[in-house]
Protein backbone atom coordinates (compact mmCIF):
# COMPACT_ATOMS: atom_id res chain seq x y z
CA UNK A 1 0.00 0.00 0.00
CA UNK A 2 2.92 1.93 0.82
CA UNK A 3 4.46 2.17 -2.35
CA UNK A 4 1.25 2.25 -4.79
CA UNK A 5 1.37 6.15 -4.97
CA UNK A 6 4.38 6.08 -5.65
CA UNK A 7 3.64 3.67 -8.24
CA UNK A 8 0.97 6.18 -9.48
CA UNK A 9 3.00 8.86 -9.14
CA UNK A 10 5.82 7.37 -11.47
CA UNK A 11 3.28 6.46 -14.14
CA UNK A 12 1.72 9.69 -14.15
CA UNK A 13 4.83 11.02 -14.81
CA UNK A 14 5.55 8.72 -17.27
CA UNK A 15 2.54 10.69 -19.11
CA UNK A 16 4.20 14.04 -18.87
CA UNK A 17 1.67 15.41 -16.81
CA UNK A 18 2.11 18.53 -15.48
CA UNK A 19 0.87 18.61 -11.71
CA UNK A 20 1.17 20.84 -8.99
CA UNK A 21 3.39 21.03 -5.83
CA UNK A 22 0.90 19.95 -3.68
CA UNK A 23 -0.14 16.72 -5.67
CA UNK A 24 3.69 16.07 -5.57
CA UNK A 25 4.14 17.16 -2.26
CA UNK A 26 0.63 14.42 -1.21
CA UNK A 27 2.21 12.08 -3.29
CA UNK A 28 5.39 11.82 -1.44
CA UNK A 29 2.97 12.08 2.22
CA UNK A 30 1.25 9.21 1.35
CA UNK A 31 4.15 6.52 0.28
CA UNK A 32 5.44 7.78 3.75
CA UNK A 33 1.99 5.98 5.57
CA UNK A 34 0.81 6.15 8.50
CA UNK A 35 -1.43 9.55 7.71
CA UNK A 36 1.79 11.48 7.33
CA UNK A 37 1.73 15.11 7.89
CA UNK A 38 4.19 17.12 6.05
CA UNK A 39 5.28 20.31 7.31
CA UNK A 40 7.23 23.56 5.74
CA UNK A 41 9.48 23.72 8.67
CA UNK A 42 10.78 20.52 9.36
CA UNK A 43 11.72 21.01 5.28
CA UNK A 44 12.96 24.48 5.95
CA UNK A 45 15.64 22.82 9.08
CA UNK A 46 16.51 19.83 6.38
CA UNK A 47 17.47 22.83 3.79
CA UNK A 48 19.61 24.30 5.74
CA UNK A 49 20.84 21.75 7.73
CA UNK A 50 25.09 20.32 7.88
CA UNK A 51 25.02 17.08 6.49
CA UNK A 52 28.82 17.39 5.89
CA UNK A 53 28.98 14.18 3.94
CA UNK A 54 30.68 15.69 0.68
CA UNK A 55 33.42 17.98 0.88
CA UNK A 56 32.32 20.24 -1.73
CA UNK A 57 28.62 19.74 -1.23
CA UNK A 58 28.02 19.79 2.83
CA UNK A 59 24.34 21.10 2.37
CA UNK A 60 21.78 21.97 0.12
CA UNK A 61 21.95 25.34 0.96
CA UNK A 62 25.69 25.37 -0.53
CA UNK A 63 24.67 25.25 -4.19
CA UNK A 64 21.01 26.82 -3.47
CA UNK A 65 21.84 29.61 -0.99
CA UNK A 66 20.28 30.25 2.19
CA UNK A 67 17.06 31.15 0.04
CA UNK A 68 15.40 28.72 -2.29
CA UNK A 69 13.75 31.97 -4.19
CA UNK A 70 17.25 33.19 -5.24
CA UNK A 71 19.25 31.62 -8.03
CA UNK A 72 22.25 29.37 -6.72
CA UNK A 73 25.53 28.32 -7.92
CA UNK A 74 26.63 24.70 -8.72
CA UNK A 75 29.36 24.44 -5.99
CA UNK A 76 31.83 22.90 -8.18
CA UNK A 77 30.97 23.52 -12.11
CA UNK A 78 30.01 27.14 -10.49
CA UNK A 79 26.95 26.94 -13.01
CA UNK A 80 23.65 29.18 -11.73
CA UNK A 81 20.90 26.73 -10.90
CA UNK A 82 17.52 28.21 -11.25
CA UNK A 83 15.75 29.06 -8.27
CA UNK A 84 13.95 25.74 -6.43
CA UNK A 85 11.23 27.78 -5.16
CA UNK A 86 7.77 27.81 -7.33
CA UNK A 87 6.99 31.21 -6.30
CA UNK A 88 10.18 32.46 -8.01
CA UNK A 89 10.66 29.84 -11.21
CA UNK A 90 7.42 27.74 -12.66
CA UNK A 91 8.37 24.81 -13.69
CA UNK A 92 9.94 23.91 -10.19
CA UNK A 93 7.40 20.64 -8.53
CA UNK A 94 6.11 20.30 -11.57
CA UNK A 95 7.27 17.28 -13.17
CA UNK A 96 6.97 14.28 -10.74
CA UNK A 97 9.75 12.57 -12.80
CA UNK A 98 12.11 15.44 -12.55
CA UNK A 99 11.51 16.08 -8.40
CA UNK A 100 12.22 12.17 -7.87
CA UNK A 101 15.70 12.20 -9.87
CA UNK A 102 17.21 14.71 -8.15
CA UNK A 103 16.17 13.69 -4.56
CA UNK A 104 17.50 10.22 -5.54
CA UNK A 105 21.12 12.15 -7.03
CA UNK A 106 21.18 14.65 -3.87
CA UNK A 107 20.71 13.08 -1.29
CA UNK A 108 22.56 10.01 -1.66
CA UNK A 109 25.22 12.96 -2.61
CA UNK A 110 24.57 15.53 -0.28
CA UNK A 111 22.87 13.45 2.87
CA UNK A 112 24.28 10.46 2.20
CA UNK A 113 21.99 7.75 2.19
CA UNK A 114 18.32 8.22 0.51
CA UNK A 115 15.62 10.36 2.08
CA UNK A 116 12.81 9.05 2.82
CA UNK A 117 9.36 10.12 1.33
CA UNK A 118 8.39 11.81 4.98
CA UNK A 119 11.57 14.07 3.97
CA UNK A 120 10.78 14.64 0.77
CA UNK A 121 6.88 15.49 1.43
CA UNK A 122 8.46 17.81 4.13
CA UNK A 123 11.00 19.61 1.41
CA UNK A 124 8.38 19.77 -1.08
CA UNK A 125 6.15 21.51 1.18
CA UNK A 126 8.64 24.04 2.68
CA UNK A 127 10.10 24.74 -1.09
CA UNK A 128 5.75 25.38 -1.98
CA UNK A 129 5.72 27.83 1.12
CA UNK A 130 8.16 30.21 0.11
CA UNK A 131 7.66 33.82 -0.63
CA UNK B 1 36.17 19.25 -63.96
CA UNK B 2 32.77 18.13 -62.69
CA UNK B 3 34.94 15.53 -60.75
CA UNK B 4 37.75 17.84 -59.75
CA UNK B 5 34.86 20.12 -57.85
CA UNK B 6 33.40 16.95 -56.09
CA UNK B 7 37.12 16.37 -55.13
CA UNK B 8 37.67 19.48 -53.78
CA UNK B 9 34.52 19.53 -51.79
CA UNK B 10 35.25 16.49 -50.06
CA UNK B 11 38.41 17.62 -49.17
CA UNK B 12 37.30 20.39 -47.85
CA UNK B 13 34.74 18.47 -45.90
CA UNK B 14 37.40 16.73 -44.14
CA UNK B 15 39.50 19.41 -42.85
CA UNK B 16 38.77 19.97 -39.22
CA UNK B 17 35.88 22.57 -38.52
CA UNK B 18 36.68 25.49 -37.25
CA UNK B 19 37.49 25.88 -33.88
CA UNK B 20 35.46 28.25 -32.49
CA UNK B 21 32.66 26.32 -33.33
CA UNK B 22 31.84 22.94 -31.83
CA UNK B 23 28.37 22.97 -32.23
CA UNK B 24 25.74 19.39 -30.79
CA UNK B 25 25.51 17.29 -33.97
CA UNK B 26 22.06 17.79 -34.95
CA UNK B 27 20.97 14.35 -34.33
CA UNK B 28 21.65 14.19 -30.20
CA UNK B 29 18.61 12.90 -28.53
CA UNK B 30 16.35 15.45 -26.66
CA UNK B 31 17.71 14.13 -23.47
CA UNK B 32 21.53 15.43 -24.35
CA UNK B 33 20.85 18.75 -23.57
CA UNK B 34 18.44 18.58 -20.79
CA UNK B 35 20.39 16.03 -18.20
CA UNK B 36 24.34 16.65 -19.74
CA UNK B 37 23.57 20.51 -19.73
CA UNK B 38 21.99 20.48 -15.90
CA UNK B 39 25.18 21.26 -13.70
CA UNK B 40 27.66 22.61 -16.56
CA UNK B 41 27.10 23.20 -20.27
CA UNK B 42 26.73 19.74 -22.24
CA UNK B 43 29.93 19.52 -23.90
CA UNK B 44 31.07 18.69 -27.30
CA UNK B 45 31.42 15.46 -28.04
CA UNK B 46 33.96 15.52 -30.28
CA UNK B 47 36.46 16.23 -27.29
CA UNK B 48 36.69 13.26 -25.92
CA UNK B 49 36.87 9.84 -28.39
CA UNK B 50 34.41 6.94 -27.42
CA UNK B 51 36.30 4.93 -24.81
CA UNK B 52 36.49 8.18 -22.99
CA UNK B 53 32.74 8.78 -23.29
CA UNK B 54 31.87 5.26 -22.20
CA UNK B 55 33.51 5.34 -19.09
CA UNK B 56 31.88 8.44 -18.20
CA UNK B 57 28.59 7.10 -18.93
CA UNK B 58 29.22 3.79 -17.16
CA UNK B 59 30.07 5.71 -13.82
CA UNK B 60 27.60 8.49 -13.89
CA UNK B 61 26.56 8.19 -10.07
CA UNK B 62 30.48 8.63 -9.50
CA UNK B 63 30.55 11.60 -11.61
CA UNK B 64 33.82 14.08 -10.86
CA UNK B 65 32.30 14.36 -7.29
CA UNK B 66 28.64 14.66 -7.96
CA UNK B 67 25.65 12.45 -8.70
CA UNK B 68 24.35 12.50 -11.56
CA UNK B 69 22.63 8.75 -12.24
CA UNK B 70 20.22 8.50 -15.63
CA UNK B 71 17.54 5.83 -15.79
CA UNK B 72 19.19 3.06 -18.08
CA UNK B 73 17.19 4.03 -21.16
CA UNK B 74 18.17 7.75 -20.78
CA UNK B 75 21.61 6.51 -20.36
CA UNK B 76 21.33 4.33 -23.29
CA UNK B 77 20.35 7.17 -25.66
CA UNK B 78 22.68 9.49 -24.41
CA UNK B 79 25.89 6.85 -24.28
CA UNK B 80 25.18 5.54 -28.07
CA UNK B 81 24.87 9.59 -29.80
CA UNK B 82 28.37 9.95 -27.03
CA UNK B 83 29.99 7.39 -28.83
CA UNK B 84 28.77 7.77 -32.45
CA UNK B 85 29.87 11.54 -32.43
CA UNK B 86 33.16 11.21 -30.31
CA UNK B 87 36.16 12.84 -31.47
CA UNK B 88 39.68 10.91 -32.11
CA UNK B 89 43.20 12.01 -32.66
CA UNK B 90 44.34 15.72 -32.17
CA UNK B 91 41.25 16.98 -30.24
CA UNK B 92 41.59 14.57 -27.72
CA UNK B 93 45.21 13.07 -26.89
CA UNK B 94 45.72 13.58 -23.34
CA UNK B 95 42.27 13.63 -21.70
CA UNK B 96 43.31 11.07 -19.34
CA UNK B 97 45.29 11.69 -16.22
CA UNK B 98 45.87 7.57 -15.44
CA UNK B 99 45.39 6.38 -12.15
CA UNK B 100 42.14 5.06 -12.75
CA UNK B 101 40.74 9.16 -12.67
CA UNK B 102 37.68 10.01 -15.53
CA UNK B 103 38.52 11.58 -18.51
CA UNK B 104 38.74 15.26 -18.75
CA UNK B 105 38.27 17.34 -22.01
CA UNK B 106 40.10 20.16 -20.10
CA UNK B 107 43.54 18.39 -19.44
CA UNK B 108 43.85 17.29 -23.18
CA UNK B 109 46.56 18.72 -25.07
CA UNK B 110 44.52 20.64 -27.28
CA UNK B 111 42.69 21.95 -24.55
CA UNK B 112 45.66 23.60 -22.93
CA UNK B 113 46.92 24.69 -25.89
CA UNK B 114 44.08 26.89 -26.98
CA UNK B 115 43.72 28.28 -22.96
CA UNK B 116 47.76 29.30 -22.81
CA UNK B 117 47.00 32.48 -22.59
CA UNK B 118 44.45 32.36 -19.30
CA UNK B 119 46.64 33.08 -16.49
CA UNK B 120 46.25 31.06 -14.05
CA UNK B 121 44.67 33.45 -11.71
CA UNK B 122 41.91 33.42 -14.06
CA UNK B 123 40.99 29.42 -13.21
CA UNK B 124 41.25 30.07 -9.50
CA UNK B 125 38.61 32.82 -9.65
CA UNK B 126 35.76 32.50 -7.49
CA UNK B 127 33.51 33.64 -10.47
CA UNK B 128 35.11 31.23 -13.00
CA UNK B 129 35.42 28.34 -9.96
CA UNK B 130 36.36 25.55 -13.12
CA UNK B 131 38.23 25.26 -16.54
CA UNK B 132 34.84 23.25 -17.30
CA UNK B 133 32.90 26.29 -16.42
CA UNK B 134 33.30 26.94 -20.17
CA UNK B 135 30.06 29.57 -20.33
CA UNK B 136 32.17 31.87 -17.40
CA UNK B 137 34.60 33.00 -20.15
CA UNK B 138 32.54 31.71 -23.99
CA UNK B 139 29.23 33.96 -23.54
CA UNK B 140 28.08 31.81 -25.73
CA UNK B 141 29.45 28.24 -25.30
CA UNK B 142 25.97 26.87 -24.91
CA UNK B 143 25.28 27.35 -28.65
CA UNK B 144 28.63 25.60 -29.25
CA UNK B 145 30.41 28.94 -30.38
CA UNK B 146 34.02 30.05 -28.82
CA UNK B 147 34.51 32.65 -31.60
CA UNK B 148 36.85 35.14 -29.97
CA UNK B 149 34.43 38.37 -30.33
CA UNK B 150 32.24 36.87 -27.32
CA UNK B 151 34.47 36.11 -24.98
CA UNK B 152 33.65 37.95 -21.29
CA UNK B 153 36.15 37.08 -18.77
CA UNK B 154 35.07 37.91 -15.19
CA UNK B 155 37.55 40.50 -13.60
CA UNK B 156 39.01 41.83 -17.43
CA UNK B 157 41.87 39.03 -17.55
CA UNK B 158 42.68 39.33 -20.82
CA UNK B 159 41.35 43.03 -20.76
CA UNK B 160 45.21 44.48 -21.78
CA UNK B 161 46.40 41.97 -23.73
C1 LIG C 1 24.45 16.52 -11.08
C2 LIG C 1 25.31 17.39 -11.84
C3 LIG C 1 25.87 16.86 -13.15
C4 LIG C 1 25.18 16.31 -14.20
C5 LIG C 1 23.69 16.06 -14.32
C6 LIG C 1 26.19 15.99 -15.20
N1 LIG C 1 27.43 16.39 -14.78
FE1 LIG C 1 29.17 16.20 -15.81
N2 LIG C 1 30.16 17.07 -14.26
C7 LIG C 1 29.61 17.47 -13.05
C8 LIG C 1 30.64 17.96 -12.18
C9 LIG C 1 30.45 18.49 -10.76
C10 LIG C 1 31.84 17.89 -12.92
C11 LIG C 1 33.25 18.31 -12.45
C12 LIG C 1 33.52 19.71 -12.90
C13 LIG C 1 34.84 20.22 -12.42
O1 LIG C 1 35.66 19.48 -11.85
O2 LIG C 1 35.10 21.41 -12.62
C14 LIG C 1 31.50 17.31 -14.21
C15 LIG C 1 32.43 17.07 -15.22
C16 LIG C 1 32.14 16.44 -16.40
C17 LIG C 1 33.13 16.13 -17.41
C18 LIG C 1 34.61 16.46 -17.35
C19 LIG C 1 34.83 17.93 -17.63
C20 LIG C 1 36.30 18.30 -17.65
O3 LIG C 1 36.80 18.81 -16.66
O4 LIG C 1 36.93 18.07 -18.69
C21 LIG C 1 32.49 15.49 -18.44
C22 LIG C 1 33.10 14.96 -19.72
C23 LIG C 1 31.08 15.41 -18.06
N3 LIG C 1 30.92 16.01 -16.84
C24 LIG C 1 30.10 14.85 -18.85
C25 LIG C 1 28.75 14.76 -18.48
C26 LIG C 1 27.74 14.07 -19.26
C27 LIG C 1 27.97 13.35 -20.56
C28 LIG C 1 26.55 14.22 -18.57
C29 LIG C 1 25.19 13.66 -18.95
C30 LIG C 1 25.08 12.23 -18.99
C31 LIG C 1 26.84 14.99 -17.36
N4 LIG C 1 28.18 15.29 -17.33
C32 LIG C 1 25.90 15.36 -16.41
C33 LIG C 1 28.27 17.42 -12.71
C34 LIG C 1 27.27 16.91 -13.51
C1 LIG D 1 38.84 31.36 -17.81
C2 LIG D 1 38.09 31.58 -19.01
C3 LIG D 1 37.85 30.38 -19.94
C4 LIG D 1 37.22 29.20 -19.64
C5 LIG D 1 36.61 28.77 -18.32
C6 LIG D 1 37.20 28.43 -20.87
N1 LIG D 1 37.82 29.14 -21.87
FE1 LIG D 1 38.02 28.55 -23.81
N2 LIG D 1 39.13 30.19 -24.19
C7 LIG D 1 39.41 31.20 -23.29
C8 LIG D 1 40.34 32.14 -23.91
C9 LIG D 1 40.88 33.41 -23.27
C10 LIG D 1 40.61 31.64 -25.21
C11 LIG D 1 41.52 32.22 -26.27
C12 LIG D 1 40.71 33.06 -27.20
C13 LIG D 1 41.53 33.52 -28.36
O1 LIG D 1 42.69 33.80 -28.19
O2 LIG D 1 40.93 33.55 -29.43
C14 LIG D 1 39.83 30.42 -25.36
C15 LIG D 1 39.78 29.64 -26.51
C16 LIG D 1 38.95 28.55 -26.71
C17 LIG D 1 38.76 27.86 -27.97
C18 LIG D 1 39.45 28.19 -29.26
C19 LIG D 1 38.65 29.15 -30.10
C20 LIG D 1 39.35 29.43 -31.41
O3 LIG D 1 38.93 30.37 -32.09
O4 LIG D 1 40.29 28.71 -31.75
C21 LIG D 1 37.86 26.86 -27.75
C22 LIG D 1 37.32 25.88 -28.75
C23 LIG D 1 37.49 26.92 -26.35
N3 LIG D 1 38.16 27.98 -25.74
C24 LIG D 1 36.64 26.05 -25.74
C25 LIG D 1 36.40 26.02 -24.38
C26 LIG D 1 35.61 25.00 -23.71
C27 LIG D 1 34.90 23.82 -24.43
C28 LIG D 1 35.62 25.31 -22.38
C29 LIG D 1 34.97 24.54 -21.25
C30 LIG D 1 35.24 23.10 -21.19
C31 LIG D 1 36.40 26.53 -22.22
N4 LIG D 1 36.86 26.91 -23.44
C32 LIG D 1 36.62 27.17 -21.00
C33 LIG D 1 38.91 31.32 -22.02
C34 LIG D 1 38.24 30.33 -21.33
Amino acid sequence: MKHLSLIALIAVSGAALAETPRQIGDAYAAAQGGGYRATAARGAEFFARKFNVSEKMPACSTCHTDSPAQAGRHAITGKTIKPLAPVANSERLSDPAKVEKWFTRNCKEVVGRECSAGEKADFVAFLAEVR
Amino acid sequence: MKRIALFAAAAFATLPAHADRLPIPADAPPAFAAECGGCHIAFPPSLLTADDWRRVMASLDKHYGDNAALDDRTRRAIGDFLERSAGSGRRTEGANAGNGALPRLTISNWFRRKHDEVPAAAWKDKRIGSAANCAACHSRAEMGSYGERELRMPGGYLSER
